[in-house]
């Protein structure tokens, strides 16, 4: 049986959160003043060399991320940390604060002397507050021992908007606009923040960032999956035994991951569907779960690992009505910004709704399959284009289930 | 100037490096179609009835927003593009109103115009929910009506950047998403200045002139180029001459000192032209009272009166003061008659202090 590789998680339970001194005494900070000591480039290289990929879902390597917004001169550069967790089903970002927030400063600053920058933000989730309080007591500490050095950080508040997690829009709302995506290119390592290079990673990217100082790019690289190196935190929602957070090395099957970590589907009935990475995330289906979770094998399959939620299913659950919950989900987080998003979202819950109420033609299935496919091809942001995968995916794996239904 | 080489629709293109894909599809006369891309306004990417496909990409990207590279391959009508801008119009159409049989604006409705040429007569998406606003009739100028705005954002952005007003800004999100003033109040209670540079960029019925309304089709109208008589600036426009008559002002983005913007004068203040009070012949006051003189006879009366002036206490006795309501040209005559004719430099300007 596969085990759980804490490296994320290697505090927890026992250091206490909200005492400095605890995460100094377990060698809290050194990686900073190594990171310190090395030249910028050597530290880039370092962790590009890791192999880190974002682990807020994109999945794109680290270090090069840093490379960019370390090459593109200008007179400021900004630092943000993306604790907008706001998919269904997440909350691997809120675990890994609460209980080990200065793991993501040092992550920060950390990337701070890299890229060329003094000032760094955590956008967090709006629906946080009390992580907010963990996080600005994290900071004041550090400010007081000095550790951050001229690395200054503040925290800013989401609304409870979900798009505002799509890294573009987070920035628009850092700068007081409303929380809407821009178009790429340019992308923020380039001109971010207030026009500035500007270095957006999730709180899990961060985490990560003082242990593979510590221990070295080659021995991170070998952890997991080769192209996907390192751990996961996933969390284990709905049909499964053990709901639960756990912290896996990336090359790991999804069977593995549901029934050897999560004790398998509750009360001896079997499994249907399980939906990875957050609620825009495609729904897989029995055939597919000898599929590796790391991001490529996943992209393989139409799926994402995304941000690590693991949604899953059992038998008697109607996968029209769960999918018609997510387009309504969709339909009420579009920012209406584009068309396709704004238009399409609307009208992909009506029909998905028409077809759950028995009111459907096959006709609409097609409908369906046309219109997810151009969002997620013509959409302006990841909202958008990712928003159709349930319905596409669903219609790949479940179609009898919406036949039935017309 | 750098030059990127490129290929679109398989024919090699060279566009000014910096460019977007639009830009070197129009250098080389291809057209992309476009709903919330405006020369004259920022930037959006938000409509994205101007995707393309571009080979090895997954996605569609806009042509309006994507920058030209060395070797691209891109391709404008593609079975791809192609489904995406019908969905895309079908989205659109399923929540607007089909009223064009007695829309003002159809002739210049980019929304109809694309509709034609990519044959959506129907969409498949109609029969939900649509947009049930009041139409704004609050003021003298502008008819606004929001169920037919496709949310381009080109209002909000000639408010914000071409009149610097500010007026305009979104509010809701989602479907609920709306181009509208702070407080979504009628434009007559919010800060609207009237420049009606908003219904000057609208490319639907959603902001159109209020004077002509009914009053004739896109296709009847005859254009006019003049330039505005109401002060100094000198802007240029059209006037939408119908049998005859003028009904409207139109921006012309030929003008070369005001391009599209205008003011609410300029816009909207001509309806003088046919006021009943207007004088349409010099008056001459004889015994007390004007009447009613021709041309002839008043030219002769100034000349008669100027000499007589001139012979009895010379030419520094005259002085001519004219307007900035004159156009150029005739600022230089009033000069040159009085510099060259009465002898005297005795000439001034309203615009001079």
């Amino acid at each position: 049986m596969a085990e759980e590789m804490r490296i994320l998680m290697r505090n927890y339970g026992k250091i206490d959160p909200l005492n400095i001194d605890d995460y100094l005494n377990a060698g809290g900070y050194k990686s900073l003043e190594k990171a310190r000591s090395m030249s910028q480039k050597d530290l880039i290289e370092e962790v590009r060399k890791s192999g880190l990929r974002g682990r807020g879902g994109a999945g794109f390597n680290t270090g090069m991320k840093w490379n960019f917004s370390y090459s593109a001169v200008a007179d400021q550069k900004y630092v943000i940390c993306n604790a907008d967790e706001g998919e269904p089903g997440t909350y691997k970002d809120r675990l890994i604060m609460e209980n080990d927030p200065q793991s993501v400063l040092e992550g920060m600053a950390i990337c701070g002397y890299a890229i060329g920058s003094n000032q760094g933000y955590i956008y967090c989730r709006g629906e946080y507050p009390y992580v907010v309080e963990i996080l600005n007591t994290a900071i004041q500490q550090a400010k007081e021992k000095g550790v951050l050095g001229d690395f200054n950080i503040e925290v800013r508040m989401g609304a409870g908007a979900y798009v505002c997690g799509e890294e573009s829009a987070l920035i628009e709302s850092i700068e007081g606009h409303r929380g809407e995506p821009r178009f790429k290119p340019p992308f923020p390592p380039v001109i971010g923040l207030w026009g500035k290079p500007t270095i957006v990673n999730n709180v899990e990217t961060f985490a990560n960032i003082p242990v593979i100082l510590e221990k070295g790019a080659d021995w991170y690289a070998g952890i997991g999956s080769k192209s996907y190196p390192g751990t996961k935190l996933m969390t284990l929602t709905g049909d499964i035994v053990k709901r639960t957070f756990i912290e896996v090395p990336t090359d790991i099957t999804i069977r593995q991951l549901i029934y050897d970590f999560g004790g398998g589907i509750p009360e001896g009935k079997k499994f249907k569907a399980v939906q990875i990475g957050g609620t825009s995330g495609g729904f897989i289906p029995e055939t597919l779960l000898d599929t590796l979770i790391d991001f490529d094998s996943m992209a393989a399959i139409g799926a994402t690992l995304g941000s690590g939620a693991v949604f899953v299913m059992d038998e008697t659950r109607d996968i029209v009505d769960v999918t018609n919950r997510i387009t309504k989900f969709f339909e009420h987080e579009s920012c209406g910004k584009c068309s396709p998003c704004r238009e399409g979202t609307k009208r992909m819950h009506e029909i998905v709704d028409k077809i759950n109420n028995g009111l459907g033609s096959a006709t609409d299935l097609d409908l369906l399959g046309r219109l997810g496919t151009v969002m997620s091809k013509a959409c302006l942001c990841g909202l958008g284009q990712a928003a159709p995968s349930p319905v596409l995916t669903t219609l790949q794996h479940f179609r009898s289930e919406y036949s039935n239904k017309l | 100037m750098e030059m990127v080489n490129l290929y679109i629709n398989g024919k090699e293109v060279a566009a000014p490096t910096g460019s977007t894909i639009m830009q070197a599809a129009d250098l080389a006369g291809i057209e992309i179609p476009r709903l919330c891309y405006d020369p004259d306004l920022s930037a959006l990417g938000a409509c994205r009835l101007c995707v393309v496909e571009v080979k090895g990409n997954r996605l569609l990207p806009a042509s309006c927003v994507t920058p030209v590279m060395s070797g691209m391959e891109v391709f404008t009508e593609s079975p791809a593009v192609i489904e995406a801008r019908r969905t895309i119009l079908e989205l659109l159409v399923a929540n607007h109103p089909l009223d064009c049989m007695t829309c003002d604006k159809l002739g210049a409705c980019k929304l109809a115009d694309y509709c034609y040429h990519y044959g959506v007569k129907e969409s498949p998406f109609a029969g939900g929910e649509k947009h049930q606003y009041k139409c704004d009739d609050s003021n003298p100028f502008i008819i606004r009506d929001l169920n037919k705005c496709i949310l381009c954002g080109a209002c909000v952005r000639a408010c914000e950047e071409m009149t610097g007003q500010d007026n305009l800004s979104y509010l809701y999100r989602g479907f609920h998403r709306k181009a509208t003033t702070a407080g979504d109040v009628d434009y007559a209670q919010s800060d609207c200045v009237f420049c009606g540079q908003c219904v000057a960029l609208c490319p639907t019925g959603a902001l159109t002139e209020k004077t002509m309304a009914g009053q004739g089709r896109r296709w009847e109208i005859e254009r006019v180029r003049t330039t505005c008589p109401f002060c100094g600036t000198g802007c240029n426009f059209d006037l939408a001459v119908k049998d005859g008559k003028v009904i409207g002002v139109l921006s012309n983005p030929d003008s070369p000192v005001n391009g599209r913007s205008l003011c609410v004068k300029g816009r909207f203040g001509w309806d003088f032209i046919y006021n009943e009070k207007r004088l349409t012949t010099p008056l001459i006051k004889k015994n007390g009272q004007f009447e009613a003189a021709s041309w002839d006879e008043a030219f002769d009366l100034i000349a008669q009166k100027f000499n007589a002036i001139k012979d009895e206490y010379g030419p520094d006795s005259f002085a001519a003061l004219s307007s900035a309501r004159c156009t150029n040209e005739e600022n230089y005559l009033v000069q040159k008659f009085t510099r060259a004719y009465m002898g005297t430099n005795n000439v001034d300007h309203c615009a001079r202090t």
